[in-house]
């Protein structure tokens, strides 16, 4: 192993690490939020890559009758309660966002000759398909038993992922896609040659990770995410309301995976199980930061990703068990090292 | 006379009758769905052109999908068996479940015949194995396609990349041997899985030791990702891959980056490219045009192959069987193992079947054809 080898390596690492980062980051942010571990973030990936390969290939993206079979659920369930309360305004609010646009989204995906738009204008619609789909399944599926336990939450999200993976293979077939790169260019960096695409991903990633902590600092939704994190009945009384909090936590998460899955399309093959994986190497990462610390979350994740690389360079046939062994030594350590509070049931 | 006559018809007429009744259950097990779907499908679409009657029984067919699942595969293969009391076993279509089936095969003295690769499935032959029959050429003669090639074009060192499962390692096995005993050397051998979503590292590996050639031994599209990242990181040399991405939707994933690539196949896949005097045109022939009849032009592949010629063999061995015993019994089963395994020259898509006693696949190099992937398509290499 030359200079050059470790160079390369580090440098897909680093690109994998950019994409466990932000993963890792949204299963932080929905953790701390909501308490749910956010087992369905891989999906989210594979969703986001998939759509936009099913666009590409002149089809309507199926995810879209998903996104209108789930407003026409919120709708029925949030405009049924706010007719009752008498709130005709707010019904019609509901009616708009969870029933009219995703039928607006798929009456335009059918009249628009999709696979021909620019790529930025595909990746914009696949982002509104598949992003809308997180505070709606917040809202239908986790809303309901906001207060119940860690344990339910966690079971709630494995059969929600199992039936997202489901849906997956229904959707999208067995067979795995690829997208064509954002850019050809290729730059040389003496040994190094990064690919338009490498640079894409850390560039989007760096700017996902400063914009969340812009958001998170210095904006009213922000804060109140951040003040229903630290204490959840404080936050309430202060006039947060959890749902609220709940359904832009998920927002978020989605966004984050859905643009991720866009990001790494045209680097891999993708799958519609392939978001597993990668979610949870993610997952290793939020461990790292003990779900609850970001920046050693972030650090967590390019640890996750040279490990990675360099795993498959020295012991290939051994890669995803050093990459998963290393969440004992760190358990062992966190657990050793921080006064664990049962949680009050 | 003329009463006796009537009634010798009468009672042939009843023969026949009762004769019809007992049909003959033939269990399919394939992965329809999960990672080896690409090769499942065109099986499970195959398994529909086969011939409902064979030697005048019927025959019916149960299909049930393993979701290219070890235990699933092993779950289905027991309910097969003990529910719907079949006489012969088809699949499955991955190595790693069909060697776990083995299992159910002996214990229940139920023939089984794999659409799997492998050549640990029916080698080395023991009294388990008995039981079991192949279809798919066996990794040795994709192999020695594969080496002679490499002989032949002044290959002498090469770099080994392959699934970090059953199919890489059997792979492994046999290239091993085959390219040691022609004097090649293996400068690198390195493993990948299916699922990963980076093999940059492996592939830099591989080219470290600046090897003549690299060989993939993987299967359907992941088997894309090794050789993009070779392209990408500048990798000029020959790629060798295994007839395991023979299908299109390889070519999909990979494009540009797969011209050139250096392919065995079965004669099926090349069936109207092969020269009329080829040994196997005729029958491969027969299938592709069967199977595009019902799947549209260009649908063909190995894959499905294997499950048609799972019903050459069949139709081959069950006229002999029928003789010994009736459908449904333990008898029937054993007089079906041991008709099987008398099959001799029985022309399928794959090749030429001639099984024995300790050669439970049958087929020779007449099974095989070396191709090239030029201009985003498959061609024969002269």
């Amino acid at each position: 192993m030359d200079f050059s080898i470790a160079l390369i390596l580090g440098q897909d690492g680093i690109t994998n690490g950019a994409i466990y980062a932000l993963l890792a980051l949204a299963l932080v942010l929905v953790f701390a939020v909501t308490r749910v571990i956010f087992i369905q973030q891989g999906e989210f990936v594979a969703y986001g890559a998939l759509t936009l390969a099913m666009m590409q290939s002149g089809a309507t993206p199926a995810t879209v009758w998903l996104l209108v079979a789930m407003g026409v659920l919120v709708t029925a369930l949030d405009g049924a309660k706010a007719l009752k309360a008498g709130q005709g305004r707010r019904a019609a609010g509901v009616a708009g966002w969870n029933l009219a646009y995703p039928l607006a989204l798929a009456g335009l995906l059918g009249a628009l000759p999709a696979n021909e738009l620019p790529l930025a204008l595909q990746v914009v619609l696949t982002l509104a398909i598949v992003v809308p789909m997180g505070p709606m399944m917040y809202r239908l599926m986790y809303q309901p038993i906001a207060s119940a336990p860690v344990l339910i939450l966690l079971i709630v999200s494995v059969a929600l992922h199992i039936a997202m993976v489901g849906l997956g293979l229904l959707f999208f077939g067995a067979e795995g896609q690829r997208t064509p790169s954002f850019s050809d260019a290729s730059f040389e960096l003496g040994p190094l040659m990064v690919s338009g695409q490498t640079l894409w991903v850390l560039v989007v990633s760096v700017l996902l990770i400063v914009g969340l902590y812009q958001f998170f600092e210095r904006t009213l939704y922000g804060k109140a995410l951040r003040a229903t994190a630290i204490n959840r009945v404080g936050a309430q009384l202060m006039g947060i309301s959890p749902a609220l909090a709940g359904k832009l936590t998920f927002f978020l998460a989605a966004f984050i995976g859905a643009l991720s899955g866009v990001l790494i399309a045209p680097i891999t093959t993708i799958y519609y199980d392939t978001g597993f994986l990668i979610g949870l190497k993610g997952f290793v990462a939020a461990i790292i930061g003990g779900l609850a610390s970001y920046p050693l979350a972030a650090a967590g994740a390019l640890v996750v990703g040279l490990l990675e690389a360099f795993a498959s360079f020295w012991a290939s046939a051994y890669k995803e068990v050093i990459v998963f062994t290393l969440i004992i030594p760190v358990l062992l350590w966190r657990s050793l090292r921080s006064h664990h509070v049962e949680e009050e049931e | 006379m003329k009463l006796r006559t009537t009634l010798l018809a009468a009672l042939g007429l009843a023969f026949a009758a009762t004769a019809a009744q007992a049909e003959i259950k033939v269990g399919v097990v394939l992965s329809a769905t999960g990672p080896a779907a690409s090769l499942g499908i065109p099986e499970k679409n195959t398994i529909a052109l086969l011939p409902t009657t064979i030697g005048g029984e019927k025959v019916s067919y149960i299909v049930l999908d393993d979701a290219s699942d070890t235990t699933t595969a092993v779950k289905n293969a027991r309910k097969l068996v003990a529910e719907d009391k079949v006489d012969v076993i088809v699949g499955t279509t991955t190595s790693p479940a069909s060697l776990a089936m083995i299992d159910v095969a002996a214990e229940t003295q139920t023939p089984m015949i794999s659409m799997a690769a492998s050549a640990r499935i029916v080698a080395p032959m023991d009294d388990k194995k008995r039981w079991i029959f192949k279809t798919p050429q066996n990794d040795q003669q994709m192999a020695s396609a594969i080496v002679e090639h490499m002989g032949a074009n002044n290959i002498k060192k090469v770099s080994f990349i392959g699934f970090a499962n059953a199919y890489g390692e059997g792979w492994y096995e046999q290239f091993k041997k085959l390219a040691e005993a022609k004097g090649i050397e293996i400068v690198a051998n390195e493993r990948f899985n299916p699922a990963d979503t980076s093999v940059t590292g492996q592939a830099l590996k591989l080219m470290s030791v600046k090897p003549d050639a690299v060989f993939i031994a993987g299967s359907g599209t992941p088997s894309a990702l090794p050789q993009k990242t070779l392209r990408e990181r500048g990798y000029k040399g020959p790629i060798y891959q295994t007839h395991g991405v023979a299908n299109n939707d390889f070519l999909r994933i990979c494009g540009k980056d797969c011209e050139g690539t250096l392919l065995p196949v079965g004669p099926v896949q090349m069936a109207r490219s092969l020269p009329d005097s080829h040994p196997v045109k005729a029958s491969a022939l027969a299938y592709v045009e069967k199977y595009e009849a019902a799947n549209g032009a260009g649908s063909v592949s190995s894959f499905g192959a294997y499950a048609w010629d799972a019903g050459v063999l069949l139709q081959a061995a069950v006229p002999n069987a029928l003789k010994a015993a009736k459908p449904g019994s333990a008898e029937f089963r054993a007089a079906l193992r041991d008709a099987l395994e008398g099959v001799k020259e029985v022309a399928g898509a794959t090749g030429i079947y001639t099984m024995s006693a300790e050669d439970h696949l049958g087929l020779d190099d007449r099974s095989r054809v070396m191709i090239e992937i030029r201009n985003g398509t498959w061609s024969l290499l002269k």
